[in-house]
């Protein structure tokens, strides 16, 4: 049995569809994510998972029951990191994470270790008796995910977990977030930037405007939807565009953005050595390989960040 | 560093067992959100708390006792005359528990919701609206009853209640805070804009002027008395005057009564708007 399946599920706000009528399945263990960009409909579909949301029609079931009908006993399974951290400001750290333990109806003889278990492991014990407001960022952020964990869930809802974290942060994030992958725990992640969705995921939705535009694995929709390589060049902000038509058939497609152009080809350096022989003089050239990024921009025309 | 160990065997999801309507909106953990009422109001500031303990005590001393100067004496309940302290003292009551239970039930709430998103927290746990809104109101309620308390230990000691019966005044203003409380609730679910927010404010005013508080509403023509009596203040305040003197007539139950109504229209007004409120 599917840990979550959605058919059909659709969120309007007024004229707004939110989320338009899409269909997925998460088995246990998996790392599932959900990419796009903001506004795609990515934090709603989280929000009806974990029941706190209405859903205007389609099905939803999470551990076979519907979050609607049963939703504290579809939530005592769950972990929810909410994009914006929602912290008990009124509370210390560590009384953050045992008052969240309460809520589950979980006795303190089980919350009171468990707490300090998960202090150690978001790096927080010296801020246990820390009120809320005085940490930063990347601490509110581990603080709110070891709050998520409180419950033992058997599957974790990260909402952009690492947005708005230095890089350094970030790294230490994935790979809490990677031993508990590890542990078995089956992860739904959302995020906008489509190395986390690499780091994290073991297979993917793309989002645009509520619906769903490509499923699969990374690798497997990097190879569907883009070309191996990526030449990058830039002629200036003036000239980009005025070279489009003279560049596209260097290589399989073309996508120019305000910066640079993007060519997609099997073989960048080969590219960029026609270009090049063909008398063209680009400021600057970047070979690389094709990432998430591209496959959205090839099956939307548009970044993933704006 | 490993993952956390997995040591919770016994998943307390106490909801399994629960049918249909509660089954979707509780957890039966209702008490562990007044457990956090608790624990916030002990590591609150005292300050924070003793402030709302004054406003009525402030009221009665600056009208009571600077304006009762120049009134004298008023026709109490009955038509027996009392001091004009002692004529405001009881609707100061009332009026204490009416804005106390509204501002915990609206502008608390729709803070804690909107912008604290402290109820967000709380359901993504396995509490549900239900939990939150009754644990909510219970503790609104239990500031209510400190206050009252309080209050009636201030006019107790000035010498403004003359009867046994005043104790019963306690519980009255907790049911006067039910009503208002579980309205305000209901109709916090309508609003999403802090401009919204201030029309509660906009008509509470006038009917704590208005509602016998500071003069008898025979001041009034007929029509106008009659609009305030059909308002749930000028019941308590009438209600409470009775009690601070042990005077009771046929109208007592007429006030009671409408508190009665009131709390269990509010309640239930409350109930069937609980998933707008909290789950949108
Ligand atoms: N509570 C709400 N009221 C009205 N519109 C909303 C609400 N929440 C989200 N939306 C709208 O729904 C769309 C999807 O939002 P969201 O799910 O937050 O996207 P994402 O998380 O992918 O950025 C957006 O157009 C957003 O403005
Ligand atoms: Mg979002």
């Amino acid at each position: 049995m599917p840990v979550i399946e959605a058919r059909a599920l659709t969120k309007t706000y007024g004229d707004v569809h939110a989320v338009d009528g899409i269909d997925f399945d998460v088995a246990s263990g998996e790392s599932f994510g959900l990419l796009g960009p903001n506004g795609a409909g990515k934090s709603t579909t989280m929000r009806m998972i974990g029941g706190t949301s209405l859903r205007t029609s389609g099905t939803l079931l999470v551990n076979g029951l519907d979050p609607e009908t049963h939703g504290p006993e579809v939530r005592a399974n769950l972990g929810v990191v909410p994009q914006t951290d929602n912290l008990d400001t009124e509370l210390r750290a560590r009384d953050n994470l045992i008052m969240y333990g309460r809520y589950f109806g979980l006795p303190y003889s089980y919350l009171r270790p468990k707490a300090d278990e998960l202090l150690a492991f978001a790096q927080l014990t010296e801020k246990a008796g820390e009120k809320v407001d005085n940490l930063s960022g990347g601490m509110k952020r581990r603080l709110t995910i070891a709050r998520a964990l409180v419950n033992e869930p058997t599957v974790l809802l990260l909402d952009e977990p690492t947005t708005g974290l230095d890089p350094q942060a970030r790294h230490i994030l994935w790979d809490r977030l990677f031993r508990l992958k590890e542990a078995g725990v089956t992860l739904i992640v959302t995020t906008h930037f489509m190395d986390e969705a690499e780091q994290l995921c073991d297979r993917l939705i793309v989002m645009d405007h509520g619906k769903i535009v490509a499923e699969g694995s990374p690798a497997d929709l990097i190879r569907r939807f883009s070309t191996r390589e990526v030449l990058e060049l830039r002629f200036g902000s003036e000239r980009n565009a005025e070279l489009v038509d003279d560049l596209r058939h260097y290589a399989d497609s073309l996508e120019p953005l305000p910066d640079r152009l993007l060519l997609y080809t099997e073989d960048g350096e080969a590219a960029l050595a026609r270009v090049r022989a063909d008398g063209h003089t680009p400021m600057t050239t970047l070979v690389r390989r094709s990432s998430l990024e591209d496959v959205f921009l090839r099956l939307t025309g548009r970044s993933l960040i704006d | 560093m490993t993952a956390p160990a997995r040591t919770l065997d016994v998943r307390r999801s106490r909801s399994g067992g629960l049918p249909g309507w509660f089954a979707a909106n509780s957890s039966g953990n209702t008490a562990t959100v007044i457990e956090r009422g608790f624990k916030v109001i002990r590591n609150q500031n005292w300050i924070i708390i003793v402030s709302g303990f004054f406003e009525p005590v402030f009221y009665l001393l600056s009208m009571g006792l600077g304006l009762g100067a120049l009134v004298g004496t008023v026709a109490g309940p009955g038509g027996a005359p009392i001091s004009y302290a002692a004529f405001i003292a009881p609707a100061l009551l009332a009026t204490s528990a009416m804005n106390g239970a509204i501002y915990d039930s609206t502008w608390n709430v729709f803070f804690k919701l909107r912008f604290a998103k402290l109820y967000e927290g709380m359901l993504a746990t396995s509490l549900g609206p239900f939990d939150v809104a009754a644990g909510e109101i219970f503790m609104a309620l239990f500031r209510g009853f400190l206050y009252a308390l309080g209050f009636m230990g201030v006019i107790t000691a000035m010498g403004l209640v003359t009867s046994w019966w005043a104790l019963a005044m306690v519980p009255v203003a907790l049911l006067i805070a039910l009503g208002f409380a579980s309205l305000g609730m209901a109709i916090t679910s309508y609003f999403s804009t802090f401009q919204q927010m201030d029309w509660i404010n906009i008509a509470l005013l006038p009917m704590f002027m208005f509602s016998s508080t500071l003069f008898p509403i025979t001041v009034f023509p007929q029509a106008v008395q009659w609009f305030i009596m059909a308002l749930p203040l000028w019941h308590g305040v009438e209600l409470m005057r009775q009690l601070s003197v042990g005077h009771f007539e046929a109208s007592t139950w007429v006030h009671l009564g409408y508190f009665l109504v009131m709390s269990v229209l509010g309640v239930a007004f409350t109930t069937r708007r609980l998933r707008s409120l909290f789950l949108r």
